[in-house]
């Protein structure tokens, strides 16, 4: 039997550790790096529908406004339309392949991206669309990656490691 | 992936509830932060003792990427000069002769300055400084250009001293908190810092893009002078940066000024300054409307 904490706890505890190690890890003088964090909630919602409840954008979208630099309640806001968005995608497409499943995670990066630089740019700051364009593209390109990783660490969520008595 | 069969609810009106009680979750939780948004839009330090904890709390972990930063970038340089060995002894060879000269004459010109200064009657202003720490954690992803520094209150950082490393300006301090502060760095938009060029003291702004370069925009708008490769220093105008803290080097003109390339670049500085503000806050003139303050009550 997988152990309960890690079968319920690594999907939020991934999203959480991707939202803050880049910041750790990187001094970064452009917004290059992609938005891990909203990645991996993406994909964990896309390979398990229903595993993060719909309300799961409002912590963890406050705990990536405490890291990111966004105006707090950005994050808040946006991953919680995300969240419903895909759950609406769920119950209207619910066979899709990859390339549909990438399409979908695409639309929501670029408007994710784009309206995060909005809100950045009500809070004080005035950067154009073309600063974030590199950051986009690299997104969209990688989501693919974060997908398998994601599905990598929902195997290590179900391995069996509490003994059955 | 098939959806589980959890997605129709079926008959069971407990079931249809708490599908509909999570759309509503879901909602909330959207409100909540159109909310925290605005507030944070109205008053962007609302929540800056928030965040000042949250960075608190893996400074650690900051201090530890630090150090190994710094070390993988010097690894990386030691394998890279071992190839080019032979070529850099020439090159350096060549680059010492010339700085000998140049150091003849700025020590002619050290000591000229020391002479004036005298005749001036001003005292030796040597840039002085906080406190030297290292950057821990910056933002990676938002269009907002800040960093984290390792140090707070606990060691006498205020808001609004500037930041720079050895290579010049990185930026201001923008929100002290515990153990650790954050730095808005001069590349972000909502950066300002007066300039002049180096060479000659043409006066201008340094405004950042928000993707690491900056915006010179001159004030004296008739002419655009400015080439590729001028270097553009801190002018100390309103008090805040020491002036002739280099800043910028001119990468390609525009219409109205050049955009420039940071000198210090964030991600390649290991170490940083925390300058005290140049100037002092301006004190209230003595028969100013505020009769509590302290300055006035000193006054004769």
């Amino acid at each position: 039997m997988p152990s309960p904490f890690l079968a319920r706890g690594i999907p939020w505890l991934s999203v959480m550790a991707f939202t803050v190690l880049p910041v750790l890890i990187l001094i970064a003088s452009a917004p290059v790096c992609p938005p891990l964090g909203f990645l991996v909630l993406i994909a964990w919602h896309q390979l398990r529908p229903g595993l993060l409840p719909l309300w799961a954008g409002l912590p963890l979208g406050l705990f990536d406004d405490l890291y990111s630099g966004q105006p707090l309640g950005s994050g808040v806001l946006l991953w919680s339309m995300a969240v419903i968005v895909l759950d609406l995608v769920e119950a209207q497409l619910p066979w899709r392949n990859f390339v549909m499943e990438w399409l979908v995670a695409a639309a929501l990066i670029v408007a994710y991206i784009a309206i995060s630089l909005g809100f950045a740019n009500l809070a004080g700051a005035a950067t154009g669309i073309s600063a974030v364009m590199p950051q986009i593209a690299l997104s969209v390109l990688i989501y693919p990656l974060v997908g398998r990783m994601v599905a990598g660490l929902d195997r290590f969520r179900l391995i069996p490691f509490v003994e059955l008595g | 992936m098939a959806p589980p069969a959890n997605r129709r609810p079926g008959n069971s009106r407990r079931a249809q509830y708490s599908t509909f009680i999570g759309y509503i979750a879901g909602a909330v939780g959207a409100v909540i932060g159109a909310a925290l948004l605005i507030i944070s839009i109205y008053d962007p330090a609302a929540f800056a003792a928030l965040r000042g904890l949250a960075s608190d709390a893996v400074e650690p972990a900051g201090r530890l990427s630090a150090s190994t930063r710094s070390a993988s970038a010097s690894a990386y340089d030691t394998v890279n000069a071992y190839f080019r060995a032979g070529r850099q002894n020439t090159a350096l060879q060549r680059e010492l002769r010339a700085a000998k000269v140049k150091l003849a004459e700025a020590q002619d010109q050290r000591a000229e300055n020391r002479r004036l200064k005298a005749l001036l009657g001003l005292t030796k202003n040597e840039p002085d400084y906080l406190l030297v720490t290292k950057l821990t954690a910056s933002t990676t992803t938002s269009t907002r250009r800040m960093a984290t520094l390792g140090a707070g209150r606990d060691r006498g950082v205020q808001v609004g001293m500037p930041v720079r490393s050895q290579d010049g300006l990185v930026g201001r301090v923008l929100e002290v908190s515990i153990t650790t502060s954050r730095v808005l760095l001069v590349s972000d938009s909502g950066s300002l810092v007066p300039v002049r060029r180096a060479r000659d003291g043409l006066a201008g702004f340094a405004q950042g893009t928000g993707d690491g370069a900056l915006q010179i925009r001159l004030i004296d708008l008739a002419s655009n002078p400015l080439r590729k490769g001028d270097v553009f220093v801190t002018s100390g105008t309103g008090g805040l940066y020491q002036p002739g803290t280099a800043l910028a080097v001119v990468t390609a003109r525009t219409r109205d000024g050049a955009i420039a390339r940071v000198l210090s670049d964030p991600a390649a500085t290991d170490y940083v300054m925390v300058e005290r503000s140049w100037a002092p806050p301006p004190v209230p003139q003595s028969g100013s409307p505020d009769p509590a303050s302290p300055a006035s009550t000193e006054l004769p």
